[in-house]
């Protein structure tokens, strides 16, 4: 079941970690640990019908800038 | 006027030298039940399979044997153990190299190695690993001894096939041997002729899917040094072979090399010792000595027919299907569609089930060749990944790999080959709750110690059925058939414990010829399973 509501105990800390842990890398190494994190959260999520609703949702989103 | 027959390659086996027949002088076409088209893997487990059965059958092959070179390599243990059904296995499996440590790299980096671990209880191991042209000789020794004990099976070498017509109820060949042509008819024809397929071609039939545009170059080099016995696959390799590399042991101290070389390559170029041996030194090393055996290119595709029965013509193994090399499938494969043809083909030509029991034939093995080319194709795809975000993904999980367990979990340098359970079959009979998983309708059954003998020794290529912790009544017969009736006990048998009960008290299984279980009840019911073997049989 993928989570909808807010699911963060410190949202705006959270995403600042986020922003900042990309601080200083070249765009390349920005995508690579990217996808590294991606896996990293794929795994701990684990099943597989919850990442393919959270595929789904951003794949749904996608708006042309 | 057609072209002479002529040896097309090197042999490593002659194994079935040509020898006039009295039906290439009798007056008109003399008709035989089945002919089996290529004397390959495929060809002589299905002349075999069905001679055993009792089915009179002819191998045609417009060569005199085994071909030089190693090809197929990885043979599974679901192969092995229809092998040894066919009395072909205990030769394979003694010649035959085993591993259990495989390592993986990327670049120059050792990543993680792993162990195989493989489940107790089993006569045969994962997979061994063994040339394809020994493996053919391992089956045509089978061949000779069912003949010497009155399997009707005949093989002609230098028996070109050159033309075919399709009927209704039989077809036409006409077959080119050195001594000019001559025409024969079958009930059956199954087409066991390969990739490229002259059969499939001659009759028009279609054979898509995808082109990987890759060339593989297989170095097989003898080395005497003592090299461990295990698996190594190079994701991106330091020496510079392209997108990855696979060193593995087979018999006689002979290595198997796969370089992947990508798409626009000179291949003559490629093929000369002196690049080869360019390839291998900077790989293995510049202290360790070898010698060039046997040295190929090739390409692949992952593709299948639509259907494999084309009335009475059947495709099996490379002819009806092909996949790429990762995961060891071609082979493999091609080995369970005759384990799955023969024993419904046996049945139909003795008049015990209708034709539409080969319907289920396409079913079953469109299913797992669907399969198959899934996960050859996700094997490709994570080893030459097609395109730049599949790339990162890709070396992000291998970067992963080296320190975080989970992630080894998802490198794919090719799944090892296991066999097809008939989820959905329409053979399918009813299943029993509380029963194993993996022992559901449509499995394949797993082997288990009974004794000092193996359950599928004891299963053999009858229909069974087997009583576990219940009665089961003597004589019972359906449909015209007397299934063999196995009775265990499973005191002290873990393996069949776990494998056939799990959590019941009992089970009655009824499996069917090539092993795989066709229904599945918790005591013998006598109408439940009749009507299970008319299902097994296509009848009702």
């Amino acid at each position: 079941m993928l989570e909808m509501k807010p699911n963060f105990n410190r949202p705006d800390e959270t995403y600042a970690m986020l922003i900042k842990a990309h601080e200083g890398l070249s765009e390349d190494e920005s995508h690579a640990m990217n996808a590294r994190l991606i896996l990293i959260l794929m795994n701990q999520i684990g099943d597989h019908e919850t990442i393919r609703k959270a595929l789904d949702l951003a794949a749904a989103v996608n708006r042309k800038s | 006027m057609n072209k002479p027959v002529a040896e097309r390659y090197p042999l490593a086996f002659r194994l079935y030298p040509y020898a006039q027949s009295p039906d290439q002088s009798a007056q008109a076409p003399v008709r035989h039940p089945v002919i089996v088209v290529g004397g390959g893997p495929v060809g002589l487990a299905t002349g075999l399979d069905l001679g055993t059965r009792g089915i009179p059958v002819l191998v045609l092959d417009d060569q005199e044997g085994a071909g030089l070179g190693s090809r197929a390599i990885c043979f599974a243990k679901r192969t092995l153990e229809i092998c040894d059904r066919l009395g072909a296995g205990a030769a394979m499996l003694e010649k035959g190299v085993q591993w259990n440590i495989g390592k993986v790299f990327h670049d120059d980096r050792l990543l993680y190695e792993f162990n195989l671990l493989p489940e107790d209880g089993h006569a045969y191991p994962a997979f061994i690993n063994l040339q394809q042209p020994l493996f053919e000789k391992f089956l045509h020794e089978a061949i000779v001894r069912a003949q010497a004990v009155g399997a009707p099976i005949e093989i002609r070498g230098f028996n070109r096939v050159d033309a075919v017509e399709r009927h209704d109820d039989h077809v036409a060949l006409d077959v080119m041997t050195p001594d000019g042509p001559y025409r024969l008819e079958a009930d059956w024809l199954v087409a066991c002729d390969g990739a490229k397929s002259p059969l499939r071609n001659k009759l028009g039939l279609g054979f898509d899917g995808r082109v990987f545009e890759d060339n593989f170059l297989i170095a097989d080099v003898k080395m005497k040094a003592d090299f461990p016995t295990e698996r190594w696959f190079w994701f991106e390799p330091h020496f510079k072979s392209g997108d990855s590399a696979l060193l593995h042991k087979q018999p006689d101290d002979i290595w198997r090399i796969d370089f992947q070389l990508g798409w626009n390559i000179d291949r003559q170029k490629e093929l000369q010792p002196e690049n080869i041996r360019a390839r291998v030194s900077a790989m293995l090393g510049p202290d360790v000595e070898y010698e060039l055996d046997w040295c190929s290119i090739y390409t692949f595709q992952c593709r299948r027919m639509e259907k494999f029965r084309h009335g009475p013509v059947l495709f099996a193994g490379d002819s009806a299907h092909q996949v790429s090399p990762f995961g060891a499938r071609g082979a493999n494969s091609g080995i369970q569609d005759a384990d799955n043809l023969a024993w419904k083909l046996a049945m139909v030509i003795k008049g015990l089930a209708p034709e539409a029991l080969l319907d289920t034939y396409d079913q079953e093995r469109v299913y797992g060749a669907d399969q198959n080319i899934a996960n050859s194709t996700r094997a490709t795809d994570f080893i030459t990944p097609k395109s730049a975000m599949s790339k990162l993904f890709r070396n992000a999980v291998l970067d992963l790999a080296e320190t975080v367990p989970f992630a080894r979990t998802i490198v794919n340098s090719g799944r090892l080959s296991l066999p097809c359970t008939y989820d959905g079959s329409p053979l399918n009979g009813p299943d029993c709750q509380g029963l194993p998983f993996r022992t559901r309708p449509g499995s394949p059954c797993p082997d288990a110690p009974v004794g000092k003998d193996w359950l599928l020794r004891l299963i053999g290529g009858d229909l069974t059925l087997l009583a576990i912790d219940t009665d089961m009544p003597e004589g019972f017969a359906a449909h015209g058939i007397s299934p063999k009736q196995l009775r265990l006990s499973s005191q002290s048998n873990p393996a069949l414990c776990e494998r056939y009960l799990g959590e019941a008290k009992s089970a009655v299984y009824l499996i069917r010829p090539d092993q795989h279980v066709a229904a599945r009840f918790d005591r013998f019911d006598a109408d439940a399973i009749a009507a299970a073997l008319a299902r097994v049989l296509a009848k009702d």
